[in-house]
């Protein structure tokens, strides 16, 4: 998986969870907190979609990670291709 | 001690056959149900009563999308509430306002639906939300509408069955009375059709209406009648005390002439006449009146066949004799049970009347029970009253819960 193929990931999560948002502009190196009206609520959603949609687990200690979407790419993309692997 | 008068100001509603208190009216004037058929879990194909006013109208997609549609229903009925009350809610000190949500049963909707989800992963609870809590906590509905309406006065339900409606008018009364607020938004919801469990459950118990055509499914007093037909919807009002609306110059639907709320101690799902009929004496006489009256009784009547007779029992005894003029009604018929709204939604269906003299009728009776040919009793027609000043409505719940409200016309 490419890292813009997981960016896309996470935005067709996002754009399920926060069905209100614009979606076409979303800075990839911003906070995604900080430019879109997401909440603690919401980030367990993207976390319980990655279980539920991919099989990707998230340890709390790992949330950080999800902060923006390039962050998001740097730390899913090697998961994403684990699991690729063992399949 | 002189209490407040409390009077109605607004009216809020969705039923399965009209999202406004006009719509709703017209459509009881003119013979018109709403019941559709639903594909329920794993029951299949039922008929039920759906509501279906937008959401979008006071919520945004992620709202509906985190809430529940219990908290969607009562989100509507508030804000068309205070639409229809006219009070500059802009203005309104939020801490002075509350919120009282009568529910018949809250949180079984969201509970199956995670078990379900969870069903798809092998009943692994790491896939069950972390929203199960915020939704299904019994002060959702209220809580969702204090939320979307930034009311930071008390906002919670009233667990009450299916008297729950009429006792968040009652509590709400109670309330204005005390002086805890000064605008109380109040009523109630229900949006059951979305629980398996209430369908089987009332199928298990014998008590699930069921007939080729859905719209005739509902058929109070009809010797034909077999159960419930399962109905979401909500009906939410404002009401002030009455210097508080005659200062702002508001219009008033009625005044809260009076209220009753017992116990049959009995059975928890057979009703007791005996108990329904003190409730009925207690309100009359709680409200300054005589049986004689009371122009219309909108009954509670929800089709089952035990049900319906003890409640013309309880009628009977209390209006049986010399009271000519009063005239008895059943909205279930056109909209099924609407659980925690039911009290509420029907009250709404016979406000109008203090206006046009018209009493809407019970439909679907076919053939009268004998058992349920009460006098004054208003078969599928509407029928022109003489006078209409006073309206009892009837609401009972499992349990044993028995509530009854009295709405006088508004004389200053």
């Amino acid at each position: 998986m490419t890292k813009d193929e997981c960016k896309q990931v996470v935005l067709d999560i996002i754009a399920d969870i926060a069905p209100d948002e614009d979606l076409t502009n979303v800075k990839p190196d911003v906070r995604l907190r900080d430019q879109l009206q997401l909440d603690s609520m919401d980030f367990l959603d993207i976390v319980m979609e990655l279980r539920k949609r991919h099989g990707i687990e998230v340890p709390e200690a790992d949330y950080l990670h999800l902060a923006s979407l390039d962050s998001c790419a740097d730390y899913l993309t090697p998961k994403f291709d684990a699991l690729a692997a063992k399949r | 001690m002189q209490l407040s008068r409390i009077v109605i100001t607004g009216v809020g509603l969705t039923a399965p056959n009209g999202n406004s208190l006009p719509e709703f009216r017209r459509n009881l004037l003119a013979g018109v149900p709403g019941i559709e058929w639903l594909d329920v879990r794993y029951m299949g194909r039922l008929p039920a009563g759906v509501c279906h006013y937008d959401p979008l109208k006071y919520q945004t997609r992620k709202e509906i999308r985190v809430g529940t549609r219990a908290g969607s229903i009562s989100i509507y009925c508030a804000r068309e509430a205070l639409a229809d009350s006219g009070i500059d809610f802009a203005a309104q000190p939020k801490e002075r306002v509350g919120i009282y949500v009568g529910c018949t049963e809250h949180g079984n909707v969201e509970t199956e639906n995670e078990i379900f989800a969870i069903s798809k992963f092998g009943y692994d609870t790491k896939y069950w939300s972390h929203y199960h809590n915020p939704r299904t906590v019994a002060n959702n509905p209220a809580g969702e509408a204090s939320l979307n309406l930034g009311v930071t006065g008390p906002a919670y339900t009233i667990g009450a069955a299916c008297a729950a409606g009429n006792l968040g008018l009652i509590h709400a009364t109670q309330m204005l009375r005390l002086g805890e607020v000064d605008l109380a938004i109040c009523g109630g919801i229900s949006e059951s059709i979305h629980t398996f469990g209430i369908f089987a459950g009332f199928k298990s118990q014998g008590a699930l209406a069921m007939h080729a055509d859905p719209s005739r499914a509902s058929r109070p007093f009809d010797l034909g009648r077999n159960g419930i037909v399962v109905s979401e919807g909500g009906c939410l009002y404002t009401l002030e005390r009455l210097e508080d609306a005659l200062a702002r110059g508001a219009k008033i639907y009625g005044e809260i002439a009076g209220y009753g709320v017992n116990s049959d101690a009995s059975d928890y799902v057979l009703p007791n006449p005996v108990r329904q009929a003190e409730c009925v004496r207690k309100t009359i006489a709680h409200a300054g009146l005589e049986a004689r009256d009371v122009d219309i009784v909108n009954t509670h009547a929800t089709a089952t066949p035990l049900g319906d007779i003890q409640e013309c029992e309880a009628i009977r005894a209390v209006f049986g004799e010399g009271c000519p003029d009063t005239h008895i009604n059943n909205t279930k018929s056109f909209i099924g049970h609407c659980m925690g709204a039911a009290g509420a939604l029907e009250l709404a269906g016979n406000l109008p009347s203090f206006n046009d003299l018209i009493v809407h009728p019970t439909i679907n009776v076919e053939q009268l029970d004998p058992k349920c040919a009460l006098p004054g009793l208003v078969l599928n027609t509407p029928v022109q009253a003489r006078r209409v000043d006073v309206i009892l409505n009837n609401s009972f719940g499992m349990l044993g819960i028995n509530s009854t409200l009295i709405v006088r016309r508004f004389t200053p």
